[in-house]
């Protein structure tokens, strides 16, 4: 099954803010979202992994298959890199394998408590997570930001080689080249109009 | 569930957890009590139920605001509500978690500060059972309230504001239950009043709660 994605519309703060977006990832395939900043990548994000209501339009895929991933991680300061996994692995009901702790370069911090972490390491951390919750539609909002280079490289690779390869879906809003050999969607012709239904809920709010 | 109260259970006795806030609170509370009223035995007697409930209720509202404020912060919330956990399991967990660090540890302290306000002996029992039963509502509504204001700022204030009006209910009652059982008396129909209250909060505010994260998180 993969992600079907039909005449969308999506707002932010009750106003719309893209409409009319259709597109359609097959198993094992990656679609990149590029746009200027404002345009709305989180939002149509945040509405497919179903943290808000879509104004108009269907999003199909299976039920209970997405995760969510934005620059904030969910990592607790307080606990160690293997608990902060443990938990997100227990929540989804699957154990932590120790490839995930190599794929991400994280074997030698594994006793670590993440708030000694930097910035790059955490992000690792929270990008591991992904590994563990073995889930099949990734949405992904910018998940390079405060990476290096080679960290950069290795996220690909385990996009590429551990989550695509074995019939993963990734949607992906980012800036930078992952090197993934992945079509891209120029959001700026979806760019909503002041006329565009759906219009305000403010009143309800 | 077990994993997220696990894992609350364990952040609040790490270090900045604020495990046993509430508790130090509750005790110093209770201790300035004398200093406020005077040293007349037969006046603490008689307010002691009464400020007994008053200050474990503040005590319990005092932590309330950290619930749900420090999971959104970090980005744990819209994570959690995209897991295979329904957020009514998520809510319900927090108010236990929120018990088991609060509530529970004001009821087994409790008898011990009667004895600073010269609680009647007879009260001893209603006091631990009416507290036993009433806090976990206390951690429920709190809940519900956190759930309401996370996102906000200064949130912790206008929860406060509207936390405490819905705590009436379970301080006349669970003060009532104390204060019948200083007098000597039956206190079986207020405790029941109690029981009633926490079962109806653990029964329909974790769904109350979950819609009001979910509106929240949007």
């Amino acid at each position: 099954m993969a992600l079907k994605v039909d005449d969308l519309t999506v707002a932010r703060g009750g106003v719309p803010v893209l409409a009319g977006i259709s597109f359609e990832v097959a198993d094992g395939a990656a679609l990149v979202l590029r746009g200027p900043n404002g345009i709305g990548k989180t939002t149509l994000l945040r509405t497919l992994a179903g943290l808000q209501p879509a104004i108009t339009g269907h999003i199909d895929f299976p039920e209970d298959t997405g995760a969510y991933a934005s620059h904030a991680d969910g990592i607790k300061a307080q606990l160690t890199v293997t608990e902060n996994l443990g938990f997100w692995g227990d929540v989804h009901g699957a154990d932590v394998p120790d490839t995930v702790f190599e794929a991400f370069d994280l074997t030698d911090l594994r006793d670590r408590v993440a708030g000694t972490l930097s910035a790059g390491q955490k992000r690792r951390l929270g990008l591991a997570r992904l590994g563990v919750i073995g889930r099949k539609v990734l949405f992904l909002d910018e998940p390079t930001v405060s990476l290096d280079g080679f960290s950069v490289k290795m996220f690909a690779t385990w996009l590429r080689e551990s989550h695509l390869a074995k019939g993963g879906i990734a949607v992906i809003a980012t800036h930078i080249d992952l090197g993934l050999d992945a079509p891209e969607l120029e959001l700026s012709p979806y760019k909503a109009t002041a006329d565009t239904a759906g219009g305000s809920d403010e009143a309800f709010l | 569930m077990i994993a997220l109260l696990k894992r609350d259970l364990t952040l609040a006795v790490r270090a900045g957890g604020g495990f046993g806030l509430g508790l130090a609170f509750f005790l110093i509370v209770i201790v300035l009590v004398p200093f406020g009223v005077g040293p007349e035995a037969e006046v603490l007697a008689r307010i002691a139920p009464g400020m007994l409930w008053v200050a474990a209720l503040l005590a319990a509202l005092l932590s309330l605001d950290r619930i749900f404020a420090l999971d959104f912060e970090d980005g744990s919330l819209p994570l959690l509500a995209t897991s295979p956990l329904p957020l009514e399991g998520v809510a319900l967990m927090k108010g236990v978690a929120h018990w088991v660090t609060t509530g529970l540890p004001l009821t087994i302290a409790a008898p011990l500060l009667g004895f600073l306000l010269n609680l009647s002996p007879s009260a001893y029992l209603w006091l631990l059972g009416s507290l036993a039963l009433g806090t976990p509502a206390l951690s429920m509504i709190g809940t519900f309230g956190a759930a309401v204001t996370v996102g906000l700022k200064r949130g912790g204030l206008l929860m406060s504001l509207l936390v405490l009006p819905l705590y009436v209910p379970t301080l006349i009652f669970g003060s009532e239950a104390v204060r019948r059982g200083a007098g000597g008396f039956d206190a079986t129909i207020p405790m029941l009043m109690v029981a009633g209250i926490t079962l109806g909060c653990f029964a329909l505010l974790p769904f109350a709660a979950a819609a009001a994260l979910r509106v929240n998180l949007r």
